[in-house]
């Protein structure tokens, strides 16, 4: 326990370190980038421990804040979430060292690297915290750290408006959270999570409400579909490696929280699954439909992000209807398949990020349209690119199908089953669904920005990333593979954690992980059969090529005289079919100059995907409020003394209610 | 001795009228100057008959830094920036003084109604301190001029200075610290700050400092 209180110390200290020589680049950056990996090293060793052998750990000190106490405790749950940030957290900043120093000229590298440790430490913090007030505070530091971190380049409009949504977002789900904590807590004698549990809402009517304002606190954090808008726009903002982390781990914050919720809450009511179904339903379909439209390779990622957040959200209600309806193999599944999920999605959008990161260190540009061809240049960004690509979509042998496969299976157990089989058949066809979509999204991805010819010359000048960001990546890459090879280890790994979430015994969840266990040995067995052809192909190709020149010409342009670059296949001409089958959730907007005549001279065309959420729920939303609260103007009159007015006026009108 | 502890409040609540019923700077410079002497000395008188080290250690602290420093920084401030007089206050003068008899009323009955934990030796001292505070927080509120709302600033620090002499007279020191080091910061922060607003825009009215905002 004391490890984890010494890593966040580290964490807070270089990043102090950090921020006061911002002065002097380099040392900055290694302070703030070391610190981090020393941090999440020194934090990985309790995580270990807790996992490695189920057992929990805690501390319990009082303090002076009102109902708050310094409560810590690191079960199982905390334990799972704990080693995805440090791990992905240590990567990042290794990333970060290389990718922020082209700044070093323009901006402090200190203050950035001050906020991103602080993001690690609060994040640390947030999951293994034991109390409603101390969770909150960490969880508050968390958003306005990654607030700052977002708006690292703030002398851009578009940057100070993300970090502007965001911070709106945030506070409004935070909001509901000190509703929720204060429902949880208004019988017992304190905000320690023992007492939610022991004076709780068990099995009152009130648990059914405290269940929605968590959906709704923590699923603007985890970004559930209608909260979700203020993903696509931080995401890109902010730097390649905070996006990794803020996508990869940080929005996981939301689902450790939901969680935590829900073993406050007893035993769970069936709409509580049938509500979080259809939350990841819409959130992965749309998620994914928008991904597909979208042409910024950053938004395209954080709109993927949206998409895993759903698949995660599917297996969450999976077990929680197995729970609910007392059926443990769903519940062992379900939540199974949903944490594993989490660690995967932070394991491979996180590398998706980095790569995302490196392709615009490289060409300076995020718009797919402009690039084309980069795996001449960036051969293994793109390799590393592509197997993130296959992870994400759930293709075996990668870590993105052990956890889909685990939902799968248990939507399938659930078929049969009264009051489960609806549900279950939507969870299938929605996830074959989403599946589908997310491989045409990154063949998208990564067919426009790495393969073709180069669209435009930014793409021309594209080189190979250093080290310092290759090897982050290439760990990142490792994590995918070796998840996917060694699935059923790390899923009887996972079993405490899944103890901890269902409340069954060990043995119980062995037997129903077995279902599983038996096909995906199978898996990697044939998976490694698959490599090794794979590689013998290779090796045969290379062997016959050897003694031969390989010549280049080009491909058949239906006679055309001069082919140029501008004819492939662009973003939005590859996902067309796509959004105009899906145009009408889409809301696509086109600006065509058709060709005309025998001559045509001039033709172009421009799509922008709008979020429909935020144009037609939150804009007119936030617009009425602004115009109700607009008569109250008048009280903001700019100047100190009204405002020392109005603080004396209600401490006096305090005073004399007290005395009187 | 009662006597002399409730002249002396007395004359410090005239003190605040004066205050607040007067235009000219210096005059109120002036007037503050004189409240923290008269401050000084209260503690000599509360403190229970006998004369202690500490209460005069306590009084003559008060005296040079209430009476005489800060008096003595806020006139010099006063020159450099060449204003004389507060012209045209949110509320007027007449109005001013008006309001705080008002608040004088209202502090009285607070002071009956507000439960201490000990006695105290004159009923008057928490009305005072209550008064003051809130004859501080008005000059604040009502005055343009960066100078007058460090002088509310320093008479507001004046009551808490005196409630706190009427409650912890078993610790003053600590809470005589604690005003002093508070008051220090506001001279020295508004000092600065008097200097660089006049240094800038060539007045120190606060008021003007609203055009800056967006």
């Amino acid at each position: 326990m004391r490890l984890i209180l010494i890593s966040m110390m580290i964490l807070c200290f270089s990043g102090l370190c950090s921020f006061f020589t911002g002065r002097n680049p380099r040392f900055a950056n290694i302070m703030g980038a070391g610190g981090t990996v020393l941090g999440c090293l020194v934090g990985l060793v309790p995580a270990t421990i807790v996992l490695w052998t189920g057992q929990t750990m805690s501390i319990h000190r009082p303090w002076q804040v009102p109902f708050g106490s310094f409560s810590l405790q690191i079960d199982a749950l905390s334990a799972f979430f704990l080693f995805t940030i440090l791990i992905l957290s240590a990567v990042a900043a290794i990333y970060g060292n290389t990718y922020l120093w082209e700044y070093r000229k323009r901006k402090n590298l200190g203050t950035s690297w001050l906020f991103f440790n602080i993001l690690v430490a609060s994040m640390i913090l947030v999951v293994i915290s034991h109390n409603g007030m101390l969770f909150l505070m960490a969880w508050e530091i968390m958003s306005l750290a990654s607030f700052f971190l977002v708006t690292f380049e703030d002398e851009k409009e578009n940057v100070r408006r993300a970090g502007w949504i965001y911070l709106v977002a945030t506070h409004i789900g935070t909001a509901f959270l000190f509703v929720l904590f204060i429902l949880l807590a208004h019988k017992g004698p304190s905000l320690d999570f023992d007492h939610f549990i022991s004076f709780g809402l068990n099995g009152t009517s009130m648990a059914g409400l405290a269940f929605l304002l968590s959906v709704i606190g923590f699923g603007t954090k985890a970004g559930f579909m209608p909260f979700h808008v203020w993903l696509p726009e931080a995401h890109p903002a902010a730097p390649s490696h905070v996006s990794a982390v803020m996508s990869g781990v940080m929005i996981k914050t939301g689902i450790y929280g939901l969680l935590r919720t829900l073993t406050f809450l007893g035993q769970p009511e069936p709409w509580w699954g049938w509500l979080l179904i259809a939350i990841g339903l819409g959130s992965g379909i749309l998620g994914v439909l928008f991904a597909l439209a979208q042409h910024d390779l950053k938004r395209l990622l954080a709109y993927s992000s949206v998409e895993n957040i759903g698949i995660i959200t599917l297996g969450l209600g999976l077990g929680v209807l197995g729970l609910s309806l007392n059926q443990p193999v769903l519940a062992v599944l379900g939540f199974g398949g949903g944490l594993l999920h989490v660690l995967n999605h932070a394991l491979f959008k996180g590398l998706l990020f980095l790569g995302a990161g490196a392709v615009l260190h490289a060409t300076g540009v995020r718009n797919m349209e402009q690039l084309g061809g980069l795996m001449r240049q960036m051969p293994w960004t793109g390799a590393i690119f592509l197997i993130g690509s296959f992870a994400i979509c759930g293709l075996p042998p990668l870590n993105g199908f052990v956890s889909e496969f685990l939902i799968y299976v248990g939507a399938f157990m659930g078929t049969g089953l009264s009051g489960v089989s609806l549900s279950s058949i939507g969870v299938i066809t929605g996830l074959a669904a989403i599946g589908g979509l997310a491989a045409a999204c990154f063949t998208k991805a990564f067919g426009i920005v790495f393969l073709g010819e180069p669209r435009h010359t930014p793409a021309l000048l594209g080189h190979e990333i250093g080290w310092g960001m290759r090897i982050p990546m290439m760990l990142l890459a490792f994590g995918c593979l070796a998840i996917g090879f060694f699935a059923p280890t790390v899923i009887s790994a996972m079993v405490p954690v899944i103890g901890n979430v269902t409340g069954l015994l060990k043995i119980d969840i062995d037997t129903h992980l077995a279902v599983v266990t038996v096909p995906l040995q199978r898996v990697t067995a044939l998976s490694c059969i698959f490599i090794l052809i794979l590689g013998f192909l290779i090796y045969l190709r290379r062997h016959l090529l050897s003694d031969r020149t390989p010549a280049q010409c080009n491909t058949w342009d239906c006679g055309f005289v001069r082919p140029t670059a501008s004819m492939q296949y662009t973003a939005s001409s590859y996902a067309q079919p796509i959004t105009s089958m899906f145009g009408f959730f889409l809301q696509t907007h086109r600006k065509i100059h058709a060709p005309r005549g025998l001559f045509p001279a001039k033709a172009s065309l421009h799509t922008h995907t709008d979020d429909v959420f935020f144009q037609g729920l939150f804009l007119p939303l936030f617009r009425g409020i602004e115009r109700i609260l607009l008569p109250l103007h008048w009280l903001q009159q700019g100047r100190v003394q009204i405002y020392i007015l109005y603080v004396a006026v209600t401490i006096l009108a305090l005073l004399i209610w007290n005395l009187r | 001795m009662e006597l002399w502890i409730d002249a002396l409040i007395v004359l410090l609540i005239l003190t605040n009228l004066k205050l607040i019923g007067s235009s000219r700077l210096s005059a109120c410079i002036r007037i503050v100057a004189l409240q923290g002497i008269l401050l000084g000395i209260l503690p000599g008188l509360v403190g229970a008959g006998q004369l202690t080290i500490r209460a005069i250690l306590l009084s003559a602290i008060t005296i040079v830094f209430k009476g005489i420093v800060f008096p003595w920084l806020l006139l010099r401030s006063m020159r450099s920036s060449s204003v004389r007089r507060e012209m045209e206050p949110f509320i007027g003068y007449s109005t001013s003084m008006l309001v705080s008899v008002g608040l004088l009323a209202l502090a009285m009955w607070m002071g009956s109604q507000l439960p201490l934990p000990i006695p105290l030796k004159s009923q008057l001292v928490v009305p005072l301190s209550l008064f003051t505070i809130m004859v501080g927080l008005l000059a604040i509120v009502s005055r343009r001029k960066a100078l007058s709302q460090v002088l509310g600033y320093l008479v507001m620090e004046n009551g808490i200075y005196a409630f706190g002499l009427a409650l912890a007279l078993k610790e003053p020191l600590l809470v005589e610290l604690g005003t002093l080091l508070d008051v220090f910061m506001a001279v020295f922060v508004m000092g600065i700050a008097i200097f660089h607003i006049n240094r800038e825009f060539d007045h120190i009215d606060t008021d003007l400092l609203s055009t800056l905002k967006g």
